[in-house]
């Protein structure tokens, strides 16, 4: 099968691979790259468990080729702690109980995040909207919506 | 919510460090890094890709199967049918002595629910099983099929599975699970009115955002680990023992991360055919559903219908209470015998009724095998039981929680089973739930006890 070279920042890291033509950008990360914190829960869209930022944006990774990324820069769940420090929105899920079975909360931390980085003070109905595109199926979502509203009072707390 | 202290006072210890106290998921670190190892995120080099062909028909004979084409598929390494498999016919519960074994592996000579696992193919890429799959030709002679469990269990009714000969669980009491206790008949003479509804329930499917699946590794002294989402390692571990003829000491199983399981992910499906792959083939395999085949394949809730007639008196007490409840097992038993059975334990409900008859039918249909689903075989009944409650508490003029506080169970009390209630907790919980939904009862019921008649 045709191969082509992609060239794209992960987490701030240089990554070069040769991706199968047609390959998803989930799959070039998770089996290419190893970084399996993007999980594939539908392959076609709908879950939101794959969710990754591309340039600033929210992506499903399931459904961008990762012939499309390069020179992109794209950020994951696994690359948000620093130097062993969770970041807010990590802490908040972990007190909040805003995790059960895991599997679709490095996605719901990505919506979460590009939520906060354009609206660092949302309102509940905002952080509601922009989780509509992740489903969880354990928690309920309140404590889901709990934990990013608190992230974003412990934001707002450190830039004051 | 406070627990109120004046509850079971003497029972209580106020010296306990953790009930009470928040105290963190030891999960959940993993969980908001996404360094939690689901299965899937092994990745072994060399694995190949496990696609089942499936069966479009409901009820069909299979008069042939020709995977001619599909071996020379490219990419493809292997195409397994009935044939391949040592142990092909199994129950899951047979571990328990649940049987007879009723389900194959890979469907042998019949298909018995659309959706029937009949040959697997494992290719080197998804795609190329996939593709190979497509190419795999099947002659199906299409047998009538049988969809609702009343006309299932009509005299003339298609046989859906041979192993029982019959569209019901023959179980050691007969032709359903049987509690009998007091004269129902007698109860419902003597009863100022009686209420008989149907209840029905559709199957209802789990849905969780992992989908089913297992990752096998031959290692390299004829011994396989498999990892899995399976939510009964030791249940799929000895199952898989049985269907492979292999020692279970030959089998290491990684699992107990699920990504959503709700039930769903204790049948024993994808690791005995995916450890028969990685054996035959000598490389790792990955067998994962699709997200079609977790809606459409893996076992749903089954469907339930139950009938309640209940005799009560103008003073509240309900003095007989018949049920005649059916579930839908699907084409195989899987969990449902179980499940059927777990219902005539509970339809008496947490109420105390002299006379009761209960009757609960395993019953086999040509629908996708229904198996295990957060309080399977009581949930449904539960719904069905409180709003029959409702319906009486309606039919006598009686508000309906001070009706449940007349026949709630307190210790001591004999239930239909024959088993003196001890530890209840039902009139405390009403009592709390009738201050917190502000639905405020008569204050002899709020001065209740569970533990005394009378008090």
């Amino acid at each position: 099968m045709a191969k082509t070279p992609v060239q794209f920042t992960l987490n701030g890291a240089e990554k070069a691979e040769f991706i199968d033509s047609g390959a998803t950008l989930l799959n070039a990360l998770r089996d290419k790259i190893g970084d399996t914190s993007p999980k594939g829960g539908c392959h076609q869209g709908t879950c939101g468990a794959c969710s990754v930022i591309i340039d600033g944006e929210l992506r499903l990774s399931c459904l961008t080729l990762a012939e499309t990324c390069n020179g992109a820069a794209i950020t994951t769940t696994s690359g948000l702690s620093q130097g062993g420090v969770l970041h807010p929105l990590q802490r908040a899920f972990l007190d909040a109980f805003a995790s059960q079975c895991g599997f679709c909360t490095p996605g719901m931390i990505m919506a979460a995040k590009v939520l906060l980085d354009r609206t660092p003070n949302p309102t509940r109905d905002e952080v509601v909207e922009a989780l509509s595109g992740n489903i969880c199926r354990c928690t309920g979502y309140e404590p889901i919506i709990q934990a990013v509203l608190t992230a974003a009072r412990s934001n707002s707390q450190n830039a004051a | 919510m406070e627990l109120r202290k004046s509850y079971f006072a003497d029972q209580r210890k106020d010296d306990l460090h953790e009930i009470g106290q928040p105290r963190p998921r030891s999960d959940s670190p993993g969980h908001v890094t996404g360094k939690t190892a689901y299965f899937a995120d092994r990745n072994f080099p060399g694995m190949l890709y496990l696609r089942m062909v499936r069966s479009p028909h409901h009820h069909a004979r299979i008069r042939s199967i020709d995977t001619s084409e599909a071996q020379m598929h490219p990419g493809v390494v292997k195409i397994l049918t009935a044939k391949d498999v040592p142990h092909n016919v199994y129950t899951i519960l047979i571990l328990i002595q649940i049987g007879p074994e009723d389900e194959t592996v890979l469907a042998d000579g019949k298909v018995r629910w659309k959706g029937e696992a009949v040959v697997a193919v494992l290719a080197e890429t998804e795609r190329a099983a996939q593709e190979a799959a497509a190419k795999v030709k099947i002659d199906y002679e299409v047998l009538p099929a049988v969809f609702d469990m009343e006309e299932a269990l009509k005299p003339g009714a298609p046989v859906v599975n041979e192993y029982h000969g019959r569209n019901y669980y023959l179980y050691d009491s007969g032709e359903c699970r049987k509690v009998r206790f007091g004269d129902v008949e007698a109860g419902f003479a003597g009863a100022d009115h009686v209420l008989e509804q149907t209840y029905q329930s559709s199957p209802i499917e789990h849905a969780p955002t992992e989908t089913t699946g297992c990752i096998v590794a031959p290692e390299g002294n004829d011994r396989f680990t498999c990892y899995t989402n399976t939510q009964a390692m030791f249940f799929t571990l000895d199952n898989a023992s049985i269907i492979l003829q292999m020692p279970g000491n030959r089998l290491h199983f990684v699992g107990g991360t699920v990504g959503g399981g709700f039930g769903g992910k204790v049948d024993v499906i994808v690791e005995p055919i995916a450890i028969l792959g990685a054996k035959l083939t000598g490389r790792p395999v990955s067998f994962i559903y699709s997200r079609e085949e977790e809606m459409q394949i893996s076992s749903p809730r089954a469907a339930e219908k139950v009938v309640i007639k209940d005799g009560v008196m103008k003073d509240g007490r309900i003095v007989a209470r018949k049920v005649t409840g059916y579930t839908d097992a699907g084409a195989y038993s899987r969990h449902s015998p179980y499940g059927a059975q777990k219902g005539a334990g509970h339809y008496p409900g947490p109420y105390t009724i002299p006379n009761v008859w209960i009757d609960t039918y395993c019953v086999y249909t040509n629908r996708t095998p229904s198996s295990a689903m957060r309080g399977f075989g009581v949930t449904i009944g539960d719904f069905a039981l409180e709003v029959q409650m409702d319906k009486l508490a309606r039919l006598i003029g009686m508000d309906p929680l001070e009706f449940r506080f007349i026949n709630a169970y307190r210790d001591g009390d004999m239930k239909a089973h024959r088993q003196a209630t001890e530890g209840a907790a039902l009139i405390e919980c009403m009592q709390e739930a009738s201050r917190a939904a502000n639905w405020p009862v008569a204050e002899k019921f709020m001065a209740m006890s569970s533990y005394a008649k009378g008090a």
